[in-house]
């Protein structure tokens, strides 16, 4: 059968002029893209994914695992949105990269990883498999409530619920939320996926089911403010969801936590140690949001914070983002982008390595370990080092 | 699998070697108007001696091999016009040694210009070297290997003429160190004051051995930079005002530029004077210098100083992100330019021309000169911007670079990275005892003829 292919942003394809300034930070000082740094062929680049999807538009290049694993291999960082020196067209780049792997989707011709992550979900209502009744487990013993009428609903996502680093993550806001007196609940084995990861690799038949539950259970119960664990969430719940009719003020927890210690709600004691902090891209690239961790971390009397080379709007990806958390096309290589990362962070003399994302965190907690580097750099989340610096 | 594939595995590894359609479809073509070819293989080594392996197996079986940086020369230097291997050389980017005192650089040839400005801002920020107005990602072996210019060629020459010395894996497969390296310790020369062998490889676009180490000058870089922008619409005047101000002898950069669009721009001839300081005074004393070298041209009402406080940020940055925008003009992903060494005073000459191919072939122009060496000549390009989905547009900007390269050589002047058509064109027009002594080094170091075939190819 002969598939006919078209993404939204077919006119655009062309414009590329691979100058491949879209691998690089503002200051050009390693490559920046962690598919073209783990493969390290210009086919793996944003310039390369643009000329080949062109390509494979125009029938000059077939479907092939090659090409799925190259357009797969995306992390969607926006990186490339940011740097790419074509102020009509880069906004679009992210977008075309979707498209062509949704048309990929289309077609049934995707990587076995993407094919089994999309199963899991669509099967389990999350990728680990794991049965709905256990969704809530993780929040035992944090005081956290059943969301019934409280101002805000704490969304705690799959990785927060069932990987054991994303549990740890979740019980520290969630006691840290509780603590400073929130009026705050959850929905605990209501909770669904928020399709995040799902509608970047291009399912959006599954996201849509996903998004459109979730908007009804919140809806149903009420809520009106949420507060995510994930970036991962909080991107969708402002970016997609009000297209499909979910209208939520959505927060993320680093926003929360940030406000409480300013309104001394949280109480820090001082602590002398070396803190750096990993940007996640969702929270960074896609929302802006930069300030309010770091105010987290700088608020720790006798903690000094400091930056890795790349940060802000040029941090490097931990390789966890677009659902490669899932599929792990990128693999773990001496060159992937999470084992750079830690590197790129220990050689600031930090000893934490402090994360805002539960994607993030498990990726650099891997990587830590693979590079040996456990007895010098330990991965916490912002809430986590919280505990430990309070009073 | 064939023999080839397999051995090329065994030298670099399984995910360094590619033979899959989406690389071989991506690693056929430039950004430029050139057709593709397609290579049979692309390999990305990560040492010298994973490069000498592959230059040996090639040459035992006749398979070309095209060295590779970014790609973006626009001419078509890296499509493998005879297949074989296309060696991606970007993996070799190590920056393997700054002597401060001595004011040079050690790097492997994959090295992006980016990544040396960024090292060098981090590590040496007293430091420098000259950056092409290329993008980020250009290396610096292929920058040095097509005789490139950057920020600092108006000071002390093409860039090439800046490098210190090389190491090169030569076409038959040994390692071999050029200039001061093959001495001593030191990369303080590529040649005097021994007989220059780096002249064997600069300029000769991967077609006699591949770079795999370049040592490169670097330059004080001061603490300021700052630029004048004089604009005049007398187009004779022009060889005048660069004579004049190369005669001040302490700018940094002078770029002489005009284009039709934005409308603004259109009829005036904009020249963009750059000048460094350590201070404030010394950057106003430099500005009086400018301002009164060219008082003449403003008394007499035939030019003046615009304000360029908005463009300021963009003219100064190195490289500079802008200069790319001109391939999306046609909304189309494309431009590529002729851009011939020509003595200045021939500028008047080159502007018409570049006008006329415009309106004869029917595409968007810009054009811009650099003054290289203090006015010894100038690299004047002449660029016209395309829509890659418009075939019968990339023809004639084919067409109209082919004519401006034609015109260059009647003028007298060298082209510029010529494509394998122009350098055809540079040959038919060389005295015949210059292209005999060609054809003798290039047969002498590549005796196969493996090395980016169809490039220099003397005998054609």
């Amino acid at each position: 059968m002969t598939y006919i292919r078209h993404i939204e942003h077919e006119n655009i394809v062309h414009r590329c002029f691979r100058c491949g300034y879209c691998k690089y930070p503002s200051d050009y000082s390693d490559f920046n893209c962690p598919s073209y740094k783990a493969f390290g062929w210009d086919t793996f680049a944003p310039g390369g994914r643009m000329w080949l999807t062109r390509a494979w538009l125009s029938g000059e290049i077939e479907t092939s695992a090659r090409f799925a694993e190259i357009m797969f291999s995306c992390v969607a960082c926006d990186n490339c949105k940011d740097q790419c020196v074509f102020p009509k067209f880069k906004d679009f780049l992210p977008d075309i990269f979707q498209e062509t792997r949704a048309e990929l989707v289309g077609e049934g011709k995707i990587p076995p990883g993407v094919r089994d992550y999309f199963k899991a979900v669509a099967v389990s209502g999350n990728p680990y498999k794991l049965p709905q009744s256990e969704r809530g487990d993780w929040a035992k013993g944090t005081g956290l409530k059943p969301f019934t009428n409280q101002k805000y609903l704490f969304y705690a996502g799959s990785v927060g619920s069932y990987d054991e680093v994303g549990k740890r993550m979740a019980q520290s806001v969630g006691k840290m939320l509780v603590d400073a007196g929130l009026s705050v609940g959850i929905l605990g084995n209501e909770e669904g996926c928020d399709g995040n990861d799902v509608r970047a690799l291009g399912e959006m038949g599954l996201f849509v089911q996903l998004a459109q539950a979730n908007i009804e259970t919140f809806k149903a119960k009420g809520v009106k403010e949420i507060i995510t664990l994930d970036p991962h969430a909080l991107n969708t719940f402002k970016k997609d969801y009000p297209r499909l009719g979910g209208l939520f003020k959505v927060r993320h927890y680093s926003e929360v936590l940030a406000e409480l210690i300013k309104k001394k709600k949280i109480k820090l004691k001082a602590w002398p140690v070396t803190i750096t902090y990993h940007d996640p891209c969702y929270l960074g690239r896609h929302q802006n949001i930069y300030q309010a961790p770091r105010d987290i971390l700088k608020a720790i009397p006798k903690a000094e914070f400091v930056e890795m080379h790349r940060h802000g709007a040029d941090a490097f990806c931990c390789g966890g983002g677009g659902g490669n958390f899932f599929t792990d096309i990128l693999g773990m290589s001496e060159d992937s982008a999470s084992r750079v990362r830690v590197r790129e962070a220990a050689e600031t003399g930090a000893s934490i390595l402090a994360v805002a994302c539960p994607n993030c965190a498990k990726m650099l907690t891997d990587a830590v370990k693979m590079e040996n580097l456990e007895d010098r750099l330990e991965v916490l989340s912002l809430a986590e080092i919280l505990e430990r610096a309070r009073k | 699998m064939s023999d080839i594939l397999q051995s090329l595995i065994d030298i670099v590894g399984e995910r360094s070697v590619s033979n899959a359609p989406e690389e071989l479809w991506f690693y056929s073509r430039d950004p430029g108007v050139l057709a593709p070819h397609k290579p049979d293989y692309v390999v990305a080594p990560k040492t010298t001696e994973e490069v000498q392996k592959i230059v040996q197996l090639a040459n035992r079986e006749k398979v070309p091999v095209v060295p590779m940086g970014n790609g973006m020369s626009l001419a078509g230097l890296v499509i493998p016009l005879k297949g074989g291997i296309v060696l991606d050389m970007k993996r070799m980017n190590k920056i393997l040694e700054v002597n401060a005192m001595a004011r040079y650089v050690v790097v492997e040839g994959g090295t992006s210009q980016g990544a040396l400005k960024s090292y060098l801002q981090k590590n040496h920020p007293t430091l420098r070297h000259s950056i092409p107005d290329a993008p980020a990602t250009t290396t610096i072996a292929a920058n040095v290997s097509l005789h490139g210019q950057g920020r600092l060629t108006n000071q002390y020459g093409f860039n090439s003429d800046m490098v210190t010395g090389l190491e090169v894996v030569l076409p038959t497969g040994e390692i071999c160190l050029i200039g001061s390296p093959s001495i001593g310790p030191y990369w303080i020369s590529k040649g005097p004051t021994l007989p220059d062998l780096s002249g064997l490889f600069l300029g000769w676009l991967g077609c006699t051995g591949i770079i795999t180490k370049v040592g490169l000058k670097l330059y004080p870089n001061k603490k300021i930079r700052d630029a004048e922008l004089f604009v005049t619409d007398r187009v004779d005047l022009i060889p005048h005002i660069l004579y004049k101000l190369t005669h001040l002898e302490m700018l940094e950069d002078i770029n002489v530029w005009f284009q039709p669009k934005p409308l603004m721009f259109l009829g005036n001839y904009h020249i963009t004077i750059f000048f460094t300081g350590d201070t404030e005074e010394e950057i106003e004393f430099k500005r009086k210098m400018v301002w009164d070298c060219l008082q003449e041209y403003m008394d007499s009402k035939d030019g003046g100083f615009m304000s360029m406080q908005y463009m300021k940020p963009m003219l100064l940055e190195m490289p500079g992100r802008n200069i790319a925008d001109f391939a999306d003009v046609p909304k189309g992903g494309g431009f590529e330019y002729s851009g011939p060494i020509a003595p200045i005073e021939h500028f008047p000459q080159y502007a018409a021309k570049v006008v006329e191919l415009a309106a004869k072939y029917n595409v968007l122009y810009a054009s811009t000169a650099r003054l290289i060496s203090g006015g010894h000549s100038m690299m004047y390009s002449i660029s016209f911007a395309f829509n890659r989905n418009d075939k019968a547009m990339m023809e004639r900007v084919e067409q109209a670079l082919t004519e401006a390269t034609a015109f260059a050589l009647d003028m007298g002047g060298i082209p510029w990275k010529p494509n394998f058509k122009e350098q055809q064109m540079t040959l038919a027009k060389m005295e015949p005892n210059a292209r005999k002594l060609l054809l003798m080094i290039k047969k002498n170091l590549d005796p196969q003829g493996i090395m980016n075939p169809g490039n220099w190819e003397v005998n054609s």
